[in-house]
C-alpha cells in the first residue's frame, strides 16, 4: 500500500514538474498553444485511460463526449446567456448522464458491446453537430464566446496552457483518488478476475457503469477547454477519427499509466503539427504510425520504459 | 402511391445490398480470425475507383473489372500479411485499431494514386430508367442486385462445397485443431482476405454507376457494413445479408417518407438500439451472454 501511495505522488509530481518546465522553456505563443492542445487531449485521454486500462472496456466513439462538451460551452453562453463555467459544467454533467444511461444495460453484456454503442453514439453526436446547422453553424462550426475570469477575457496561449496544466493535475488527483477509493479497489478486483470479483460480491456491472460516466466527464470537460482554447469549434471534435486518435493516445502512452496518457497526448498532438508540410500524406503517415505503434508498441511507451529500468536496478 | 413505394423500395434495396456485401466481407473475415476489419469499406472503393481509372486509361470494361478484383484482392492480403499478421496475438481492441489504420492508409494512398474527386461510370446496360409500375427503376439497380444475388450464392457454396471453404470453417471453428488436421492456417486467413476483399470491389463497381465513388466513400460504408452486421448477429453470414438489405430499406423510406437530413444517422440508432434490444442481433443466438 505505501508502494502505491508514493507511487502516486512520485506520478503526479512528475507530471507537474513535466508541465512546469516545458512551460518555462516555450519560446513563444504558438508553441505554448500546442502545448495546451497536448494537455487538453491528455485530460480526454486520462478519463478514456481509467475505462481501458482499468475497467478493461474501450470507447471507440469517446469524441463524442469530447463534441457535447465543446459545444456545450458554445451553445449554452451563445444563446441562453449561460455563464461559461457553468456550461462547462452543464456539458460534464449531460455527458455523465448520457453514459450511465448507455452504459448500464450494455455494460451487462458480456464482451466488447461497450465499443460498438460507442460508436453508434459518436457518429450520431458528429451528425447532430453537423445537420442542425441552423444552430450550430453546420460543417463550418460556430464562435465560441470567450472565457471570462474575474473581468479579464482569457485568450492568450500562456494562459491557457497554464490552466489546462492545472485541470490536468486535478484530473489526475481525482483519477488517482478513484482508483484508490472502494471502486478503485473493486476496478483491480475485477481485473483480476471477474469471477473472483463477482463471488467477492461487487456489482461489476455498476463499477464499470461509474468508471465510464468519470470517462465521459472527462472527454466533455477536455472538449469545453478545447473549445474555448481555439475561440471556434466544428463538428470535426466528434469524429470517429478523433475517437481513434484518443484511444491511440492511451495504447501508445500505456494502458493503466496515467502519466503516459500525457505522453501518447503529446506524440499524437505534436507530430501532426511537426508533419504539416506534408499535408497530402496526412492519412497515410497517420495510418501507418497507428498501425506501428499497436504492432510494436503494444504495451505503451511508459509501461515499456518502467520495465526497462526496473530491470537494470534489479 | 404504389409508385413511389416501390421506387424508395427499390433504391433501398440497391444501397442495401451493398451494406450486406459489406456486411458478409467483415463475417467471412471475422469468422475465420476473429478481427472486425474496418478496412471493408475501402476495398468497396478500391473496386470502384480502380475500374473507373482504368476504364479511362482505355482499358475495356470487362478487363477493367477484373483488374480492380484482382487489386482489392492483393490489398486485402497484404493487409493481412503487413498488419494483421504480426499483432496476431493482440487483443481484439488493437486488432480493430490495427485495421482502421490500415483504412487510413489505404485512403491516403487512394488520394495520391487518384484523386478527391467524384468519380462516376456509365452504367453497365445503359443509363436509361425503366419504367415498372409507376416507377422508374435504372438498369444498374438491376446489376447490383442480381450481382449481389449471385455473389452470395457463389460464397455459400464456397464454403458447403468446396475443400478449400470447409478448411477455412475448420480454422474459423478451431485453428489449432484446424493446423492438426493439415490445414495451413495461414494460406486460409490469406485466402479469406483475398475473397472479403473481392466481394467488396465487386460491390464498389456494380454500385459505382449509381452511387458514384471517391477516396473516403469507404468509411461509411464501412459503418454502416458493421451496422448491419450487428442488427442480423455478428458471425451469420445470413444475418449479415438481412441486417443490410433491412438497414438500405429502411433508410431509403425514412428518407423519402419522413426527413433525408438524418438518412445517415438511421443506421446507428438501429445499432444502438438493437444493442439494448436485442443484443445478439436477428438471427444471432449464442454471442450475447448476459452476466
Amino acid at each position: 500500500m505505501r508502494g502505491l501511495i508514493g507511487n502516486r505522488w512520485a506520478e503526479l509530481g512528475a507530471m507537474a514538474l513535466l508541465i512546469g518546465l516545458v512551460g518555462l522553456i516555450l519560446p513563444s505563443g504558438y508553441y505554448f498553444r500546442v502545448g495546451a492542445l497536448v494537455l487538453v487531449s491528455a485530460i480526454a485521454a486520462l478519463g478514456l485511460n481509467l475505462l481501458l486500462g482499468y475497467a478493461g472496456q474501450v470507447s471507440l466513439g469517446h469524441a463524442g463526449f469530447v463534441g457535447i462538451g465543446a459545444y456545450a460551452v458554445a451553445l449554452l453562453p451563445t444563446y441562453w446567456g449561460v455563464p461559461t463555467l457553468l456550461a462547462l459544467a452543464g456539458g460534464a454533467v449531460f455527458s455523465g448522464l448520457l453514459a450511465l444511461a448507455l452504459g448500464r444495460p450494455i455494460l451487462r453484456l458480456k464482451g466488447h458491446f461497450l465499443a460498438v454503442a460507442t460508436l453508434g453514439l459518436g457518429i450520431l453526436v458528429a451528425m447532430v453537430l453537423t445537420n442542425e446547422a441552423r444552430i450550430t453553424g453546420g460543417p463550418d462550426g460556430m464562435p465560441v464566446p470567450r472565457l471570462e475570469l474575474f473581468g479579464t477575457r482569457i485568450r492568450a496561449p500562456e494562459t491557457w496552457y497554464w490552466i489546462t496544466g492545472g485541470v490536468l493535475l486535478v484530473a489526475t488527483f481525482f483519477a488517482q483518488n478513484l482508483l484508490n477509493s472502494s471502486t478503485g479497489r473493486a476496478l483491480r478486483a475485477l481485473h483480476d478476475s471477474e469471477v473472483a470479483a463477482r463471488a467477492a460480491g461487487i456489482d461489476v456491472a455498476r463499477i464499470k457503469g461509474i468508471v465510464f460516466a468519470v470517462s465521459a466527464i472527462y472527454a466533455s470537460v477536455s472538449g469545453s477547454l478545447l473549445a474555448l482554447l481555439n475561440g471556434h469549434i466544428t463538428p470535426d471534435v466528434a469524429s470517429f477519427l478523433n475517437s481513434i486518435e484518443l484511444v491511440t493516445m492511451v495504447v501508445l502512452g500505456g494502458m493503466g499509466s496515467l502519466l503516459g496518457s500525457l505522453i501518447g497526448a503529446a506524440v499524437l498532438v505534436i507530430l501532426p503539427q511537426a508533419l504539416t508540410i506534408f499535408h497530402e500524406y496526412e492519412h497515410l503517415l497517420l495510418g501507418s504510425f497507428i498501425i506501428l505503434i499497436m504492432i510494436f508498441l503494444r504495451d505503451g511507451i511508459v509501461p515499456t520504459l518502467r520495465k526497462r529500468f526496473t530491470e537494470r536496478g534489479s | 402511391m404504389l409508385a413511389q413505394f416501390l421506387q424508395f423500395t427499390m433504391s433501398g434495396l440497391t444501397v442495401g445490398a451493398v451494406y450486406a456485401v459489406v456486411g458478409l466481407g467483415f463475417t467471412i473475415i471475422y469468422n475465420a480470425s476473429g478481427v472486425l476489419n474496418f478496412a471493408q469499406g475501402e476495398f468497396v472503393m478500391i473496386g470502384g475507383m480502380v475500374t473507373v481509372f482504368a476504364v479511362a486509361a482505355g482499358v475495356p470494361l470487362p478487363l477493367a473489372i477484373l483488374l480492380a478484383i484482382a487489386v482489392a484482392a492483393i490489398v486485402g492480403i497484404g493487409l493481412h500479411r503487413l498488419a494483421i499478421e504480426p499483432a496476431r496475438d493482440a487483443s481484439p481492441v488493437v486488432l480493430i485499431i490495427i485495421t482502421i489504420g490500415g483504412a487510413l492508409v489505404l485512403r491516403g494512398i487512394a488520394q495520391l494514386v487518384f484523386d478527391k474527386q467524384l468519380h462516376k461510370l456509365p452504367g453497365f446496360s445503359g443509363d436509361t430508367p425503366v419504367n415498372f409500375l409507376g416507377a422508374s427503376i435504372l438498369p444498374q439497380a438491376l446489376w447490383v442486385l442480381g450481382g449481389t444475388a449471385i455473389m452470395v450464392a457463389l460464397v455459400s457454396l464456397f464454403f458447403a462445397k468446396t475443400m478449400i471453404g470447409k478448411a477455412v470453417l475448420a480454422t474459423a471453428a478451431n485453428r489449432l485443431a484446424a493446423q492438426l488436421v493439415g490445414v495451413n492456417t495461414s494460406v486460409i486467413l490469406a485466402i479469406s482476405f483475398a475473397l472479403s476483399a473481392a466481394i467488396g470491389a465487386i460491390a464498389g463497381i456494380l454500385v459505382t454507376p449509381i452511387t458514384f465513388t471517391h477516396y473516403e466513400v469507404g468509411t461509411m460504408l464501412a459503418l454502416k457494413g458493421f451496422a448491419a452486421l450487428v442488427l442480423g448477429g455478428l458471425g451469420n453470414p445470413m444475418g449479415a445479408i438481412l441486417g443490410g438489405l433491412l438497414l438500405g430499406l429502411c433508410e431509403q423510406l425514412s428518407a423519402g417518407y419522413i426527413s433525408s437530413t438524418y438518412k445517415d444517422a438511421f443506421a446507428f440508432i438501429v445499432m444502438i438500439g438493437v444493442l439494448l434490444v436485442r443484443p445478439s442481433g436477428l438471427l444471432g443466438s449464442k454471442l450475447a451472454e448476459r452476466v
